[in-house]
């Protein structure tokens, strides 16, 4: 669509603008004063300079947990993306059932997130936890508080099942939209099944995928509550993901600078993902 | 205000920012650019530029911290060129 | 065919396993504790609804979910106010900064929670909104309300701006035409804003857990409670999860004709 140029379009952004920098400038301004000092209370806070900054780019620790972030988004996607559009595919397409399977699938999403982690906690143990019951019943050497391959696998499992609804619901509406006539014209072709999938169904699923990846690598870059819950980040620190790191410095050991440093570091790397994202979306956009 | 703990360093870092800001914006309402190509692989506009030489200039400073024992006015002092190459041929 | 019977056969398998852990959470939040730590049963030997009893006649529990749903509530509200015509501004018109302006808004999805809580609960405490429903409901805009322009913007753009240019023609003022004629036009769009909305503020708890401390205390937040000296108390726990579970149910019942519309956030 062909859009005026209109500067006074601005006064209907205005309310969100102030809206979202109340919320978003002054906290962020706060924690890069933050990263510049050594906080020891309200009252006795000492400029270091950079100071942090240097250490948190070299403490290992921290290079682990970001490792590990790395290592679970991309197993998300991995996963949950493929995952999601298989599932968006068998779905019914018309009547009740078809209503009955969105609402179902839909139930993960609107759990509160420790919630979510609770039900993983129950659901996972030997004694009281259908899941780790039944695996150990089967001889399988199961403990996710104990072994940390169990642990990630649980996490992953678990992540799994909160997320890739969404990215099948998106989906599912994507094929949705697709006129019935783009079928008749490959069935008349005796296009293949793969065919179908490849050249009518994934073009029309980009637009809706890309919000899906998007979202996810967001949403996973900062998971906090649901392995926090789950396991507390162990067993050791094997599902010690980013956000637990930075809140047990600020929160635990009150080593706010640091912590402030390396969420501002880490802040950087997202928008500088999320932006090459985003514009090489908007540029294939406009090339079209 | 008492709580954000302001330093002068961030103090003059925010201002300007901010004074890059309201005169990106007062540039562009005197003489609106286009978005053109430049070395950069993309079409960009001058808001578009601004970005990425701010963006690249954090990482610049990161890079600094994290790889060399050097002084960051060096780092200070390679932004502000790269940002200025950026702006005008980028 | 036998597509369709492997289609169902899957389909029919994902949604067990999406209930699963559900039907086993249900299913304890009727049993008693002896009962949960003794012998793995399928289905409660002793039926009780002594866990929901102690939730719904002790006020600190059941006020939970009611400070809950009053900031989703008011959040959903304030988003969709204020949303509504940012996304239109998008879909219509060029302006200064219009783009860098859409993804500064797209950036607030991404911030780290867990070290910006700190100067949330002091801003939010230097303006003397501490410990009240409508802190958390604006905290929560901050990724609520860039999710929902994205979305409408796409919903808007789908509508010809002609549409825009007869109502005007035909004299209508722009609150008029907005409210009379566009909006009842991008109704799945307002439907599944608020969905969004009231999803990612009804599941998030951090932010909510450090902006109250009594009077707004989330749900969530007071489940914490069953992990006592003596131990966990399961059925209570699994009672008060199952509870958190039911609005949101009953909010995709309401929305379910939109989502399959409404999920490709109209830019398929």
């Amino acid at each position: 669509m062909n859009k005026t140029q209109n500067n006074k379009a601005w006064l209907l952004v205005l309310p969100v603008f102030l809206l979202v920098a109340f919320s978003a400038i002054i906290p962020l301004m706060t924690v890069v004063n933050y990263s510049v000092q050594d906080i020891f209370d309200q009252n006795s806070a000492y400029f270091v300079g950079a100071e942090w900054y240097r250490e948190v780019l070299l403490d290992p620790r921290l290079h682990d947990s970001l490792l590990r972030q790395f290592g679970f988004s991309g197993a998300v996607l991995l996963i949950e993306i493929p995952l999601g559009i298989l599932v968006a595919l068998m779905m019914p397409t018309r009547g009740v059932m078809a209503s009955l399977s969105l609402i179902l699938l839909a139930i993960p999403l609107l759990i509160p997130w420790n919630v979510v982690g609770t039900i993983w906690q129950i659901f996972g143990r030997a004694d009281i936890g259908l899941f780790g019951w039944a695996l150990n019943n089967l001889g399988v050497d199961y403990n996710y508080a104990a072994n940390p391959t169990d642990a990630w696998f649980t996490v992953l499992l678990m992540d799994v099942w909160h997320w890739t609804s969404l990215v099948a619901l998106l989906c599912y509406s994507g094929l949705r939209a697709i006129p019935e006539a783009f079928y008749q014209a490959a069935r008349i072709d005796r296009a293949s099944k793969w065919a179908i999938f490849r050249f009518i169904q994934l073009p029309r699923l980009k637009s809706v995928l890309i919000i899906g990846v998007l979202l996810r690598f967001m949403d996973s870059f900062m998971i906090y509550t649901e392995p926090f819950v789950l396991t507390g980040g162990g067993p050791g620190n094997s599902t010690t993901f980013l956000s637990q790191t930075l809140t047990q410095m600020a929160i635990g050991q009150f080593d706010l600078g640091p912590a402030a440093a390396f969420s501002l570091v880490y802040f950087l790397i997202v928008l500088l993902v999320s932006w090459l994202f985003f514009t090489t979306i908007t540029h294939l956009d406009n090339r079209k | 205000m008492n709580w954000m703990a302001w330093t002068l360093t961030t103090g003059v870092f925010f201002s300007v920012i901010a004074v890059m800001l309201i005169a990106m914006t007062v540039w562009e309402l005197r003489c609106p650019s286009t978005e053109r190509r430049g070395f950069l692989p993309i079409e960009t506009s001058r808001g578009d530029r601004l970005f990425i030489g701010l963006l690249s200039s954090a990482f610049i400073h990161l890079l600094f911290l994290g790889l060399t024992e050097l002084s960051l006015w060096i780092a200070l002092t390679i932004s502000v060129v790269w940002l200025a190459v950026v702006l005008r041929w980028g | 065919m036998p597509m369709t019977k492997t289609k169902t056969l899957g389909i029919t398998l994902y949604i067990l396993f999406v209930l699963t852990p559900i039907y086993w959470l249900l299913n304890m939040s009727f049993k008693t504790n002896e009962e949960i730590t003794g012998d793995l049963s399928f289905w409660p030997k002793e039926f009780t609804f002594d866990n929901y009893m102690v939730i719904f006649t002790d006020p600190s529990w059941y006020m939970g979910y009611f400070n809950s749903m009053t900031y989703v509530a008011l959040n959903v509200v304030i988003t969709l106010m204020v949303a509504l015509p940012a996304a239109y501004a998008f879909s219509r018109y060029k302006f200064l900064g219009d783009k860098q302006m859409f993804f500064w808004l797209l950036t607030n999805r991404m911030a780290p929670p867990a070290v910006f809580l700190l100067p949330f609960f002091q801003l939010y405490s230097s303006v003397g909104l501490f410990d009240t429903h409508i802190a958390v409901a604006l905290a929560h805009c901050l990724f609520n309300v860039p999710l929902a322009v994205w979305i409408l913007e796409g919903f808007m753009s789908g509508v010809p701006k002609e549409i825009d240019e007869t109502a005007y023609i035909d004299g209508y003022s722009f609150p008029r035409f907005f409210v009379r004629i566009f909006l009842p036009m991008i109704r799945s769009g307002i439907g599944v804003s608020a969905f969004f909305a009231f999803m990612f503020s009804w599941v998030e708890l951090l932010l909510a857990r450090t902006l109250t401390s009594v009077e707004a205390k989330p749900i969530a937040a007071i489940m914490t409670r069953t992990i006592g000296a003596t131990g966990v108390d399961w059925g209570v726990l699994a009672a008060a999860g199952v509870l958190t579970i039911l609005p949101g149910l009953l909010v995709i019942w309401f929305v379910r004709n939109h989502v399959a519309k409404g999920f490709a956030l109209g830019r398929v």
